[in-house]
This record gives C-alpha cells, structure tokens and sequence, in this order.
C-alpha cells in the first residue's frame, strides 16, 4: 500500500491490472468507518482538445467518448449543434434520432444485466470468480445468456439499420440526419420486436423472482435518500430524447419542474477532489457536498408521473407502490433499467407505426446563428448535457460536457460508504464486503469511459491498515 | 467438445472508448461459438484481472498514462501473440488529439475553467500520471497483429481472431475494412 495515512483501507481494484477505478475506506481513531471514496483514474482531455475543431466534426468526435453509448453522445452532440444552428429540425429526423436512441437504451441496458450483472444474480456472489462473468454464464446457463445476447442484439441491429453501423454511426448530423429509413428497413426491425420482447419481459420475470426471494437484501442495498434528476415530457411522462429538466428532492417533492435545460448551470455545480478524475456534480442551492442527487433510470422511474407506453406502465405501477412512489435501493437501478427496456421496445414499435418514419424530410442546411448552444439527452445511464460556444466561423471556442455518470459521482460514493459500514467491523475486514462493495458500484452501471473509464467487473485488493501504518490484514479476489 | 487445449486470451482496456471491446461483444451468438475454441482469462468483461500467462493478448487503447503502460508491457510479458485492436491502439486515435495541446492546459481546462465548475483544482492524489503524449502501443512493445477500425465492426474481428487461430496473419483490405 502506498497510502501514506496509517488509517485507510484501500480496496485496490483496478490500479495495477487495469488501472481505471479503486477505492479506499478511511477509519478514524477507533477504528470506524469515517470515509469512502470512489477514486476514477482515467482521464482523456475533450473538453479542451475539441477547442478550434469545427462545430459539426463534434458529434463524431464525441461520440468517441464512449462505446457503450456513443448513441448518446452523437445525439447530445447534434442537438448542440441544432442550437447553434438556430433551428428547429424537421419531425422525421427528431423520430429517427428518437428511434436509434431507444435501440442504444435496450441494448446498453440488456448489456448492464444479462452481460454484467446477470452472472452475479444467477451464479451466485460467492461463485468461482473465474466463472463469474458472460462467458460461465454462457456455459452455465446457455439459455438465458443467448436471450440476453439476442436481445442486446436488436438494440445494436436497430441502430445499425438507422445509421449504418453499430458502434459509432455517422447519422445525426447538425440540423437533423443524412440517411432516410426506408420502408424495408423499417420493416425488418418491426420482425424483429416480438422476440425481443419476450425476452425483456423475460428478464424482468427473472429479476421480479430474485427480489421476491431476497426482499430484505434488495430493498436495503446500499439504500439511501437522494435528490433526483432527469427529463420529462410535459405532463410528467418518461422521456429520453427530448423534454425539460425536473429535480426532486428525497421525499419526491419537486424542486424544480419544467427547467429549460439551457440553463443547467444556473442550477448544477461541480466541485473537484484531488483523488478523483471524475468531478463532482451537485445542485447549487444546497451545496457541496449537501446537493447529492441521482440519475439514470432510478431517478427516471423516481421522478416520473408515468410511462407513455402501457406495458412499461404496467410495470411501473409496482414501482410506484413504494412509500412516496420513490425507490432509494441502489439494487433497484437493474428493475428500472428492465422496466424501461420495455419501454424502449414499445416506442421503437410506435415510431416504426408512425408514418413520418420514412419521409426524406430530413435535415435543415443553414449556416450557424447562435455562437452558443447546449444539448441535452437522457443517456442510458442518466442526463448528458454538452455546451459549446463557436467563433463566427462555426468553430468550437470552449466546450463543457458533464456526462451522466458524473451526475452519481457523490451517489457512488455514498453506496461504497453504506456498504462499508454495514460490513467494516471491528477492524476486520469481511469477505462479503468485496463483492458486496462491487455490486454496489456496478448497480450504477457507471459508464467510466464516459467520464473517464469502465469498472466492468472490478477485481478487489482490500488491505486494512492500522494506526501504526501495518498492514494487518489483506483479501484479493 | 474436443479435447484440443483452448486457447488463452486476456485483454485489456487501455486509453480508448471500450468501443472495440463492445464490437468483440457484436459477435453476439458468435461468441458462444469462440468461447468453445478459446479461454477468456483476464479481461474487462470478467473477474480475472491479474494477467496470468496466455497465448494472445489483445489491447484496446493508446497509451495515455503511466498506468496504461504499466499494464501493456505486463501483458506483453505474459502474452505470444499480441493483437491491437483498434485505431487508439495502433495510431492514438481521438485520445492523440490532445496531443496538440499543452497537458498542463488540457487539465487546467477539465478541472479549474469550465463554466459548471466551482472552485477547481486539478486531482493529484491516488490518480495516475498522464503522459505528456499520447502515444499508440507499438512505441512501446512489440505488435504481432492489427485489426484495424474505429471500432472494427465484429465482423472484421472474428475474421482476424479465426485466422490467427488457423494459424495464418489477417490480411486487410477494402472488403473486410472499413472507415466510414
Ligand atoms: S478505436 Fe475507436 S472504438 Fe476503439 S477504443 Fe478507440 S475510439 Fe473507441
């Protein structure tokens, strides 16, 4: 152990294999837990190096971000340059854009549950770790793990279809996309909804058994109260393309309603700690660190009024059957995510049924406008929000992205602290607490090459360190 | 299943997007057929991570700090074959654009100027050193194999990985690449 405090357990996941996330737990003087931190390691620099690019080369630039959800990127991208642009793009590009986003959500999301978390659920916490990931779950249980990989397919084969290719498609352009579906595409994904479908609910069905089976632990994992936010539709629907900001506080009460999300930054701070790349987003008027809040599906489903879609809202009324209708459990991220795969399945049919889908009234050509532009978008994993400003050449002066796993930097943090003191005792470290403590994280699905980097499947080293700077206990997995 | 020893795969996920590690996952069924012919040891998508001894590694990202090289030239060690995978890998990439500005003014910009930021410093503690430059993987190590692309779509990667397996180097061209 490096740490030069005699008094800070680190769980060292990454640093020396992979390098991208780790976490240290600091005890006080009597051996409690006193802190925890989530520390992101990784780092590549957008913000400045798109500076003097010209702003439409910014959507493929971006979207380099990630490759989880570059879908989100891209779209958030252009919709920064419709701003610019000053224009209000033609309706077939906005259900087109909507139609590739719903294709990332289910795909981004089957990806999260069958690929990533599924092998803990199914094979167990304390299973073989060399087993314990999409490949013994491929072998163990063959089944669900084509369904999982089928159904993570039709998200990526309805992005391909709309944009010409699976990870990184050239589509959304600034003032609307440059390719028209044409109606034998449109049909070939409508073939495809049925099966994907069934496999959705399928897995909801699988993760509806788990938290029957383990109610306590579900509804006590790393649970905690937070503000949330994220978009809705006007009269309070869930929505992911479009929309306008709503913030509400622990106990559901709405803090701020309707925000036109241009003026985010009268309303988000962001603060920064020595020991994390990942800044620390937090609602102003509360403060930092005070102003926690979450997003991402959680504090989607939290702060909706409902769902658009019937069988998604089907399912969402067991949501709302929570005291306040509002789900703390940082397990509960997996049932939201399902709920709105659903969801995502059930628009991409009502906007293959809408017979603007396939009009080649699809983009706006004009010159810039407006020397700044925000654009904004509900990712997978929770609000994204790009902000350019532009010379009157159109090129970029200054940009700033507050991606949505910066949004639950503080969230994380805390479920790593919750977890920690439930099984931090005595100066003893237990077992239970790496997995548990890598659950907690992966709950989040912390999209860490958006902001920084991916945990993945994050491996542990826990070294527990007293007063005197020995190291009187180490575990590894 | 025969009893052909599998082979031993690790990869790793250095300064990229995880974009090429997402189109290996493209293979989608094709991967139920690969994991009968190969091992995944340490990867990304698994709980291994200490890189045991394989016979190919394959990298995902440039070199953009002092812990990303720390890990290639481990997997280097433990690996025959090693396999970039990727345009970050084999020339920088997007994560090399910064590469035209100065890195103090990269991190001042992250961390200290942008307008949602309050009060900013630049973290210093417990993170990595980020290189000066970023820089692909062969100014580091010895590269057996590209699979080139920004990602390169599953195709072009089970195309590559089923040669070397048959023995044979990847031969690219305008039918299996592409850069649109
Ligand atoms: S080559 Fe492209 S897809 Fe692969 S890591 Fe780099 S940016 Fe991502």
């Amino acid at each position: 152990m490096t740490d030069t405090n005699p008094n800070i357990i680190t769980i060292n996941p990454v640093t020396r294999i992979e390098g991208h996330a780790k976490i240290t737990i600091h005890l006080d003087e009597a051996g409690n837990v006193c802190d925890t931190r989530f520390h992101v390691v990784e780092f590549r620099g957008f913000e400045k190096f798109c500076e003097g690019r010209f702003f439409a080369e910014m959507p493929q630039i971006t979207a380099r971000i990630c490759g989880i959800c570059p879908v989100s990127h891209l779209l958030a991208s252009a919709k920064t340059c419709d701003a610019i642009l000053g224009v209000d793009i033609p309706r077939p590009a906005k259900l087109l854009r909507e139609l590739m986003h719903m294709g990332q959500l289910a795909q981004s999301h089957a990806l999260s549950f069958f690929h990533l978390s599924a092998p803990d659920l199914l094979l167990g916490w304390d299973s073989d770790p060399a087993a314990r990931n999409v490949v013994g779950l491929i072998q163990q249980h063959p089944e669900i793990a084509r369904k999982g990989i089928r159904l993570r397919k039709f998200g990526q084969d309805v992005i391909k279809t709309v944009g010409g290719r699976k990870i990184h498609p050239d589509f959304p352009v600034p003032g609307g996309v440059n390719r028209a579906l044409t109606a034998h595409d449109r049909d070939a994904m409508r073939a495809g909804l049925p099966e994907a479908m069934e496999y959705a609910k399928f897995a909801l069905d699988l993760l509806t058994k788990y938290q029957d089976t383990h109610r306590v632990e579900t509804e006590t994992f790393a649970a905690f109260d937070s503000n949330y936010m994220g978009l809705v539709q006007p009269d309070g629907a869930l929505e992911h393309y479009d929309g306008k900001l709503r913030f509400t506080d622990l106990n559901g009460n709405t803090i701020e309603d309707q925000l036109d999300p241009a003026s985010y930054i009268d309303v988000i701070g962001e603060s920064t700690e020595p020991w994390s790349y990942l800044k620390f987003p937090f609602i102003k008027e509360q403060g930092y660190p005070d102003g926690m809040y979450r997003v991402g599906p959680l504090a989607r489903l939290n702060i909706a009024d409902k769902i658009s879609t019937p069988q998604a809202q089907q399912a969402f009324n067991d949501w709302r059957s929570a005291r306040n209708c509002i789900r703390t459990s940082s397990f509960h991220y997996h049932w939201a995510r399902l709920i709105e795969i659903i969801y995502a399945l059930e628009r991409i049919e009502q906007l293959l049924d809408d017979p603007d889908i396939t009009s080649t009234d699809i983009i706006v050509i004009t010159e810039p406008k407006n020397a700044e532009g925000v654009g904004v978008i509900e990712a997978p994993r929770g609000t994204l929000f790009h902000h350019y400003w532009v010379d009157e050449y159109g090129r970029i002066e200054k940009a700033n992205l507050i991606v949505a796993t910066g949004h639950n930097n503080l969230a994380m943090n805390q479920a790593v602290r919750s977890i920690a003191d439930q099984y931090v005792k005595a100066k003893e470290l237990r077992e239970g607490m790496l997995n548990r403590v890598e659950a907690a994280i992966r709950c989040y699905d912390p999209c860490l090459s958006c902001s920084t980097h991916a945990v993945g499947q994050m491996p542990m080293e826990v070294a527990l360190v007293d007063a005197t700077g020995q190291v009187i206990q180490t575990l590894r997995k | 299943m025969s009893d052909k020893p599998k082979v031993k795969v690790a990869t790793v996920w250095l300064g990229g997007c995880s974009g090429c590690h997402m189109s290996f996952l493209d293979l989608d069924e094709r991967l139920i057929d690969l994991f009968k012919l190969i091992e995944l040891t340490a990867s990304p998508i698994s709980d291994l991570k200490e890189i045991p001894a394989v016979d190919v590694g394959i990298v995902e990202g440039a070199v953009c700090n002092d812990e990303n090289e720390h890990v290639l030239r481990t997997l280097r060690k433990q690996c025959q074959v090693l396999i970039a995978l990727g345009d970050c890998a084999i020339t920088g990439n997007v994560p090399a654009l910064r590469n035209q500005k100065v890195l103090t003014e990269v991190l001042d910009r992250g961390y200290v100027e942008t307008e949602s930021t309050h009060a900013g410093e630049v973290p210093n503690e417990v993170v990595p050193t980020l290189c000066q430059k970023v820089r692909p993987i062969q100014e580091f190590v010895k590269v057996d194999a590209h699979i080139p692309g920004c990602p390169p779509d599953a195709d072009a990667i089970w195309y590559a990985l089923t040669e070397l397996l048959a023995g044979r180097q990847p031969k690219w061209d305008a039918t299996n690449v592409r850069y649109d």
